[in-house]
């Protein structure tokens, strides 16, 4: 091939593109010739971590600026899919559609939030901070407001946000590694981070972005394959995206025929259904939608990892058409997920339809193959607490997060699609852990160690430091990921809320506001994180009632006026800020001209 | 050019950069917040088979967001080209 590496974009990952499809066959043939479920799964895995890991060695790099923002030469299209995979965690591949199947209308909020969270990155973060030239986030805030304070209260803010987050990630490549590969969930955690830090520890950003590209073609075709051949086979339509209203409508009236009441014995870890499909109450409930939706919204904008992907981009103008591509191709998953969850409730409780287990005897669903499987491993349970034998909706336990992995066994494909499932949800969790090690280390490394601590550090130096932290970090977060503290959704929303209390305000205002100023940027960091992060733990420890159902969820709805509040306030008490910060503020705002920040910094 | 003038334009740009921003999170508003606070009443009506409210919340609320990034991007370009200063 000739030209450079960037050059040559469509071609190599249109060959990895076709080379993974091939390798899908070849898996299908082998399953054919009687090949177990095992092996296949354990294929799939192997296959696509080495070629990550590979792509990761290629893109070692002993530039800072390669390091840091990949050299900023990457083109839209692909900066779209890169971000995509980073945004997209195992919380979104795995869980989103298990949610939307147990949670009814107000988790509905997380899909509204989650995609409408890019229009406020386009409209207000992405194109300013690609003009300002910054290398991480931090770099943002402590060039415009000036000062070590500023920068080391952000630095604070993304590593708490960030690794709430990526302790879900590793949790989550843990869970599916174990299941896969038929290890201990101990020791897949370790797995995961070792095939993570491979990705990024020898390219930084670079190799992150060349992986997350590939990971983000991995996982599309995993979660959009199975759903589109679940649909044809059972009868669903070609594309089941725009004509499952009507699976919509037939729920409800199941819903009413069998009753949705807790059961009368609880299984521990698993859930039956009870919140209906579709009815939003009004009211209260529209007031929870609202706010879930709002907190992962500004959350979105907020978080560092997704924020500094828009920094790898060639120009402003590519930047802003990078967040277009990145939310186009999150939607493609965002758009199939509720579409999945429907149908597979329908599949489960429409008894004109062979896979139906609710109405049929206790005995005959026992039996089938894929409640086995996943009753074997404690993630389902269908218990005759009435005694009639007969399976009620009450009855059916299961852990929401398996939707997504059992949906293939459930309408019966063949088990190469459960192996490409697990790819997939691998990749997922993959992208966004390395996304979230290498915003934290760069965080370290560049603010904390050569911004405030060694600024005369020499360019290897820098680059040392900066893997070290980087492994450092891998490695805490498995050791938390495998105390199993909270379950995968419940930490990333945590993460969503740190990240809108503290950072959301400072980062708008940066830009939008000339006459916010250092003490007001300060006030407005520490008073909103802290005054979320004590009100989450409040209603954690249960010390005091949420207030008006503000949940661990959305707590970013006390935090962010707290922060809007004190820093305008704050702002305006002290003196403005001086002429050449405004004019700074001038410059960011046009999309032309030379970066604030120098290219090497 | 003089200061003066660049100034201008850098004025004028922002003006209308604010208002195209503006507009766009108007818009942000009406379907990320009160068309799914209203599922509800949306739900008597049906759309593709879907209830209404459901569908903005599932799928008609996230292609607006896509189509809104994409023109938000297409006028922005033409302010810039129009401005000279990209």
């Amino acid at each position: 091939m000739q030209g450079k590496f960037t050059e040559n974009l469509g071609k190599v990952y249109g060959m990895y593109t076709l080379g993974f499809l091939g390798f899908f066959i070849l898996m299908a043939i082998l399953e054919q010739l009687g090949a177990g479920a095992r092996m296949i799964g354990v294929l799939f895995l192997l296959f696509t971590i080495a070629i990550y890991a590979l792509i990761g060695w290629l893109s070692r790099t002993t530039q800072v600026d390669e390091y840091y923002v990949a050299g900023r030469e990457v083109p839209a299209l692909y900066n779209g899919m890169a971000t995509a995979a980073d945004w997209m965690s195992g919380a979104s591949f795995v869980a989103l559609a298990g949610g939307i199947y147990f949670g009814g209308y107000p988790y509905l909020g997380f899909v509204v939030g989650w995609t409408g969270g890019y229009v406020l990155v386009n409209s207000l973060m992405a194109p300013y901070l690609r003009k300002f030239g910054c290398y991480t986030v931090p770099d943002f805030i402590g060039t415009r407001y000036g000062g070590n304070t500023a920068r080391l209260c952000a630095v604070i803010i993304l590593v708490v946000a960030s690794f709430t987050y990526v302790t879900a990630q590793i949790n989550a490549s843990g869970t599916i590694a174990a299941r896969a590969l038929g290890i201990p969930f101990e020791i897949g955690v370790w797995l995961g981070i070792a095939g993570i830090l491979v990705c990024s520890m020898l390219g930084g950003m670079r190799g992150v972005t060349w992986t997350q590209v590939a990971q983000y073609i991995v996982l599309i075709i995993a979660y959009l394959v199975p759903v589109i051949w679940m649909s044809n086979k059972q009868g669903f339509g070609i594309i089941p995206h725009f004509s499952y209203g009507d699976a919509v409508n037939k729920i409800s009236g199941f819903e009413a025929q069998y009753g949705l009441e807790a059961a009368k014995e609880g299984v521990k870890g698993l859930k039956v259904l009870t919140t209906p499909h579709n009815a939003p109450a009004g009211g209260f409930d529209s007031w929870k939608f609202v706010t879930l939706a709002f907190c992962m919204m500004t959350g979105t904008a907020s978080l560092p990892h997704i924020l500094m992907r828009y920094f790898t981009t060639p120009s402003v103008r590519a930047a802003r058409k990078s967040v277009g591509w990145s939310l186009l191709f999150i939607f493609l998953l965002y758009f199939t997920a509720p579409a999945l969850a429907t149908l597979t409730k329908l599949q489960l409780l429409d008894p004109s339809l062979p896979t139906a287990v609710i109405g049929k005897s206790i005995a005959d669903v026992q039996a089938l193959e894929w409640v086995k499987n996943w009753s074997a491993v404690g993630m389902l349970s269908v218990v005759d607490q009435s005694g009639d034998g007969i399976v009620q909706l009450n009855e059916f336990f299961m852990r929401p997060d398996i939707v997504v992995l059992a949906t293939p066994e459930i309408a019966g494909l063949p088990y190469v699609i459960s192996g490409l499932v697990a790819a997939g949800g691998m990749a997922a969790a993959m992208s966004t852990a390395d996304g979230l090690l290498l915003a934290i280390a760069n965080a370290l490394s560049h603010d904390l160690y050569y911004k405030i601590i060694d600024p005369a550090a020499d360019t290897k130096k820098r680059l040392v430091v900066a893997r070290i932290l980087l492994v450092g970090i891998g490695v805490l977060g498995a050791l938390v990921a495998s105390l199993k503290l909270t379950g995968i959704l419940g930490a990333v929303a945590w993460a969503f809320c740190f990240a809108a209390s503290g950072l959301f305000i400072p980062l708008v205002l940066g830009i939008w506001w000339k006459r916010a100023n250092t003490q007001g940027a300060i006030a407005g960091m520490a008073l909103g994180f802290l005054s979320g992060t004590l009100y989450l733990y409040l209603i954690y420890t249960g010390t005091m009632d949420t207030w008006w159902g503000i949940d661990g969820l959305r707590f970013a709805v006390i935090g962010m006026p707290v922060s809007l509040i004190s820093m305008v306030v704050v702002s305006l008490m002290t003196p403005e800020p001086s002429q050449e910060l405004q004019d700074m503020v001038d410059q960011t705002r046009m999309p032309g001209g030379k970066a604030i920040l120098d290219r090497a910094h | 050019m003089s200061d003066t003038a660049s100034q201008d334009k850098q004025k004028r740009h922002w003006d209308k950069t604010r208002n195209l921003t503006i507009l766009v999170l108007v818009i942000w508003v009406i379907f990320g917040f009160i068309l799914p606070w209203n599922a509800k009443a949306l739900n008597a009506a049906s759309f593709l088979g879907f209830p209404l409210g459901y569908y903005f919340c599932v799928q008609g609320s996230l292609i607006v967001f896509v189509a809104l990034i994409w023109f938000q991007n297409w006028r922005q370009d033409q302010i810039d080209d129009e401005l000279g200063v990209d």
